[in-house]
């Protein structure tokens, strides 16, 4: 009977959402088609004037929508070039858009590791202690004043010179990215308990790890988890411009790179939608596991 | 023999304005066994004497004397239990789980744990709650389990700070009159902050009266009750003189503005 209501409530739900969502999703291709019919026009205009021919506007338009190395490709090129790079290849080719996502992801995981862990350590010092809280702050809003892109060839090119190569340098600036949504996050997090609770401790004579572990820490998980979800974003986009630089041949920001030398634009837009699939992907399982432990622990509201 | 010993007790909190005094010379005993309603209007040091004999505000002025010990030493010996205006359980643990918590914090043994929340359960009638989350419980259910988690570690003193304010009167007068019989069954020493009249009178044997401006006592009143006290002693000419005397104090109190 329950589970009968829950099928019809989700069932609804998807019909009211599904029309508008495809809604949507149609009004972007179909931008996105004349878009491209527009920009790749130029050059099939300026080839026909070389051969001396006239084209028609069906021509024209077919033309646009077929070219190797358009300025924007069409929604099915892409989708022909992301699907052959996915599905089409050995997964342990270097042509493979799973392994060159595979290099990615290690590397984003690692730094948002990295990052989590050092948001958490330094907001439980700030949180604890005063001179760091006047002292730590400054410091990490200025980390993220300066802009990644100037600050990634340096880190590759520093640790490259001590011997440091492949995932970690990436993880590094993947991390340098994913610490401050977790600090500022988990500074305002473990400050939730009021002052009730506060004294409530205190009349136990609890001592300050005890009010971390049973007040501060659970008090701050809501705060935690939707900083995990900006952080595991940024930390992808920093791997990715970690990739850029110097050379790296492996990973989506390296496939960004190359295609962008070679004007394989169809290979860029493909890169960029793995990209935005990891990226979704990798929200989505924080957001699960957001929903599992704050439902758990009585805390969804 | 006294459980607390006040004499001459002042505080004075500094802020911008210029020094507040929230307690001023403040003298009282309360012997062990009784039941000690303070009872004034807002700002008249009633919570901060209680906060104070908790050691969470300490005293400027003034000795104070928990079981003969400093404030703070008493805290540390386990000397009270507190419980605050609002219930304060924690969502992620369930009733049980609650009232665990001060006792995990003090170290007890885990078969220790159990048999004291399963006697303090049965001593606030919350047997069989224990495996519910807090949220699965009424707003008195709540502040009652507050109340076994205060009782949990075997404290002598009860301190309670306004404890049914957030509740409605039909659940206050069940609440009070198992208070009450929670009192004559473990023979606890009890301070009571309140605002009702009513209230006071009810559950006391000592009714301590104060004022604001400085925050002081104006009136101390035994109460002539018995111990053994049915909802309805609130309709006996005993009890209306009792509240009358209780009013005259408040209003002795507000005429030194």
């Amino acid at each position: 009977m329950r589970s009968a209501k829950g099928c019809a409530t989700v069932t609804a739900m998807t019909k009211g959402r599904l029309v508008p969502v495809l809604t949507v999703l149609m009004v972007i291709v179909a931008v996105w088609y004349l878009a491209a019919i527009r920009m790749n026009a130029q050059w099939e205009r300026d080839q026909a004037a070389r051969a001396e021919v006239t084209l028609t506007l069906p021509d024209l338009v077919a033309r646009t929508l077929v070219q190797e190395r358009p300025v924007l490709p069409a929604p099915h090129q892409v989708a022909v070039g992301l699907w052959e790079g996915l599905a089409g290849q050995a997964i342990t080719s270097r042509r493979s858009l799973v392994w060159h996502a595979w290099v990615t992801l290690s590397a984003t995981l690692a730094g948002f590791a990295i990052g989590t862990g050092a948001g958490i350590l330094l907001a439980v010092g700030i949180v604890h202690s005063r001179s760091m809280d006047q002292s730590v702050m400054p410091w990490a809003v200025a980390s993220q004043t300066v802009p990644i892109l100037a600050i990634a060839p340096m880190v590759i090119v520093v640790l490259s010179s001590m011997g440091i190569t492949g995932l970690l340098p990436k993880a590094i600036i993947a991390a340098w990215l994913s610490f401050f949504p977790v600090l500022v996050g988990m500074v305002k997090g473990l400050r939730t308990p009021d002052a009730m609770q506060l004294d409530q401790m205190r009349s136990w004579s609890a001592s300050d790890a005890q009010v971390f572990w049973r007040l501060r820490l659970p008090s701050s998980l809501p705060y935690l988890f939707a900083s995990l979800k900006v952080a595991i974003a940024a930390a992808l986009v920093g791997t990715i411009v970690g990739e850029l630089p110097a050379g790296a041949t492996a990973g989506l920001g390296a496939r960004l790179l190359s295609g962008s030398y070679y004007g394989q634009t169809v290979q860029i837009w493909s890169a960029l939608f793995v990209a935005a699939l990891l990226a979704a992907g990798l929200v989505a399982i924080v957001g699960w596991l957001e929903r599992r432990t704050l439902d758990r622990m009585g805390l969804a509201r | 023999m006294t459980v607390i010993e006040a004499s001459g007790v002042s505080l004075t909190f500094q802020t911008a304005d210029g020094p507040v005094h929230a307690l001023k010379d403040v003298d009282l005993s309360i012997a062990p066994g009784e039941f000690v309603s303070f009872i004034g209007p807002s700002g008249c040091g009633k919570t901060t004497f209680l906060r104070s004999i908790a050691a969470l505000e300490t005293p400027t002025g003034g000795t104070l004397r928990v079981n003969g010990m400093e404030p703070d030493a008493a805290r540390r010996a386990r000397a009270y239990g507190y419980v605050f205006q609002a219930p304060g359980l924690y969502p992620w643990r369930t009733i049980s789980g609650n009232i665990s918590l001060p006792l995990e914090i003090m170290g007890f043994s885990k078969a220790d744990r159990a048999e004291r929340i399963a006697r303090v359960m049965d001593l606030v009638q919350l047997s069989g709650f224990g495996g519910k989350f807090p949220w699965q419980l009424s707003g008195g259910m709540q502040q009652r389990a507050s109340i076994a988690r205060a009782l949990a570690f075997d404290a002598d003193i009860l301190l309670m700070d306004e404890p049914f304010g957030a509740l409605d009167e039909i659940v206050r007068d069940r609440l009070k009159e198992a208070l009450l019989a929670l009192w004559r069954k473990t023979g606890k020493t009890i301070g009571f902050v309140t605002h009702s009249i009513p209230e006071a009178v009810y559950l006391s044997t000592k009714i301590v009266v104060m004022s604001p401006r400085p925050g002081r006592i104006t009136r101390i009143i035994d109460s002539t009750l018995p111990p053994d006290r049915p909802l309805d002693i609130r309709d006996t000419p005993e009890f209306i003189a009792l509240a009358h005397e209780v009013r005259e104090g408040l209003r002795d109190g507000h005429g030194h503005d």
